[in-house]
């Protein structure tokens, strides 16, 4: 079954319990300066932001057909059978496609280290693969994020818009952007308001680039028998002339 | 005047252990304390100018290599032979170079072999990576000739002959796919990159402009040639290369203007702002020698013809900073300058280019094809 997670805007008190369990899981530093930090970096892989007096949170979207899966040239991002989308940092060679490709800007960069790695959330994989909840969703003290399975998830999301609809805007954020992701978000106002991107088209990007990559046998092998064909005629030509001796040969 | 050569040739001199000192404290920056030091790359704007630049542009301006290939070797224009093996040179050197500016961009250099071994065909940079190595390799088999022929090696000589016509033909392929990789790179970004560059035809249209400044190059280095080794100019040649570079420009721009018509986004080029901006920079350095170019009169002209390769060069170099830079700014949502030493490398790359090219051109027989 695959795994997801559900953030509930209107529950989020803004306490940062998910932001300082989660940087204690990756055994990253955790303070009252990092927390103030409202955005995701390469030593904060969930952030919550706030918008007046809403609040919404940044982490990887675990999207269904992930973007940095497909851009990677060396196959260091992989999507579970579960649904985390996790990164392998000792086939990384630091090329930084997936953060330019990303549609969320998730992936950050360890741009001050020799040794260079990516960060992201891996949606506690391990933790996930033993049934638990995520990290982040076990330390939040109001529901507004729980993890577990997708199916069951989506059918909670359901049941809070129909039990409150006027606190709710009627969507949910996560089910078509690039093809639908695995964290779904649920918003009193429109999600462009808590700053998430809703210029996202409905397909996934990785077709995007699999249209041109996938003409390249074709162009190899058209190109080699155009180019085996016009070098055939050209040189033909200048056996032709040289045997009916006629001609001069201009080799210069 | 020997005074005045004297001193040009020291200020020259000069200018150029200044760029590889700067250049290599910007490398040794980059090398320490990591990228974040020597650049002002970040998490919003991870590709800056040593992709932009360096490996865009360099891999860019190596094409007119593929193109002369192709004209001697396939179509068989036996009259463009005196400025193959200059153009061969460009392109291994420029090639050369792409790779010394990728083992400074990427985070991990030293693992640049990994994509030989780890593969992910759905990548646009694997296909990219790929191509970097098979058509380097190429370029050192099509250039070693030159320096066989100089230290002697026959027999080596003699085979590079027999496998000559099947190496041409993988080049100009492998060109072609390198060239249109580097626009289907953002293909992937459609919500980033600026819709005055976003387009489908990205592949088609970077190829074709590369075609375009392939001859701009080859004129632009016939041109420099000439005048530093006292050779006499192939006129003709450049006269025939500037046509077809007229004509080439002007198809591309055709593609260009229609595919912005057929995506309702023709009204953007008047839309107030950087990006209509640096678009019509780019759109006159290549549109005006485009139109030039057709005037017999200028292309008799070398030195109107060299102002024209000289221009459509910079409008390339325009275009690929302008889907690079330009173009990526609004949609990553912050600005990107780069830093003093991301310059530093780069024109330090950019002078080990013209230092290697002068020392081989003087050396080897380049501008002297021995009859094949």
């Amino acid at each position: 079954m695959s795994k997801a997670m559900l953030f509930d805007s209107t529950l989020c008190i803004g306490c940062r319990a998910c932001e300082s369990a989660c940087a204690e899981k990756w055994g990253l530093p955790y303070n009252d300066r990092i927390g103030a930090e409202e955005r995701i970096s390469a030593h904060k892989l969930t952030a919550i932001k706030t918008h007046g007096e809403r609040f919404s949170r940044r982490l990887c979207m675990h999207c269904a057909e992930p973007t940095c899966v497909s851009v990677c040239p060396v196959g260091a991002f992989r999507k579970t059978a579960d649904g985390p989308v996790v990164y392998d940092a000792e086939k990384c060679i630091g090329c930084r496609y997936c953060l330019l490709a990303c549609p969320f800007s998730v992936p950050s960069y360890e741009w001050s280290s020799r040794q260079p790695r990516v960060r992201k959330c891996d949606f506690c994989e391990e933790r996930q693969e033993a049934g638990r909840p995520t990290a982040c969703s076990e330390a939040c003290p109001t529901q507004a994020t729980i993890s577990g399975e997708r199916t069951a998830l989506l059918a909670e999301a359901k049941r809070r818009m129909a039990e409150k609809p006027a606190a709710y805007y009627p969507r949910i954020y996560g089910l078509k952007e690039a093809g639908g992701t695995s964290v779904f978000f649920l918003s009193a106002v429109p999600f462009e308001q808590l700053d998430l991107n809703t210029q996202l088209p409905d397909e996934p990007l990785p077709g995007l680039t699999w249209r041109a990559l996938s003409q390249v046998p074709n162009i190899a092998s058209a190109g080699a028998v155009l180019l085996g064909g016009v070098y055939w005629i050209t040189h033909r030509r200048e056996e032709v002339r040289k045997h009916e001796g006629g001609g001069k040969e201009r080799l210069s | 005047m020997s005074t005045l050569a004297h001193w040009r040739s020291s200020f020259w001199t000069a200018v150029f252990w200044i760029l590889v000192a700067a250049g290599i404290y910007g490398a040794t920056l980059r090398y320490t304390p990591g990228l974040g030091s020597a650049t002002h790359l970040t998490d919003a704007f991870p590709w800056g100018l040593w992709i932009g630049f360096d490996v865009m542009c360099g891999v860019g301006l190596a094409a007119g290599g593929f193109m002369l290939v192709a004209t001697v070797h396939i179509f068989n224009l036996k009259r463009y032979k005196p400025i193959l093996r200059p153009a061969i040179l460009t392109a291994f050197l420029g090639y050369v170079l792409v790779i010394v500016a990728l083992l400074l961009d990427l985070g991990r250099p030293e693992r640049i072999w990994h994509a030989l071994v780890m593969w992910n065909p759905h990548s646009v940079m694997f296909e990219v990576a790929w191509c970097v190595m098979l058509y380097t390799t190429v370029l050192a088999l099509e250039f070693a000739p030159s320096v066989l022929e100089k230290f002697g090696g026959a027999t080596p000589l003699r085979w590079l002959r027999t496998i000559t016509i099947p190496l041409v033909i993988v080049g100009v392929i492998l060109s072609t796919l390198h060239q249109s990789s580097l626009g289907s790179l953002y293909l992937i970004v459609p919500n980033k990159l600026h819709p005055l560059w976003y387009t489908p035809l990205l592949p088609l249209l970077f190829f074709l402009s590369a075609g375009c400044v392939g001859l701009a190059m080859t004129i632009f280095e016939s041109w420099h040639s000439s005048r530093a080794f006292g050779k006499q100019l192939e006129v003709p040649l450049l006269n025939g290369l500037g046509r077809l570079l007229a004509v080439l420009l002007s198809a591309y721009l055709a593609l260009r203007f229609t595919d912005l018509a057929q995506r309702r986004e023709l009204s953007r080029v008047i839309e107030p702002g950087g990006e209509a901006y640096m678009f019509g920079l780019e759109t006159a350095l290549l549109g005006l020698p485009a139109v030039f170019l057709f005037l017999p009169a200028i292309r008799r002209r070398p030195a109107a013809l060299y102002g024209c390769a000289f221009m459509a060069i910079l409008g390339f170099v325009a275009n690929r900073l302008n889907v690079a830079v330009t173009g990526m700014e609004a949609g990553s949502g912050t600005q990107y300058i780069p830093k003093w030493t991301e310059i530093a490398v780069t024109l330090a790359i950019i002078a080990a280019g013209f230092a290697v090219f002068r020392p081989a051109v003087k050396h080897l027989p380049i501008f002297e094809p021995v009859e094949t």
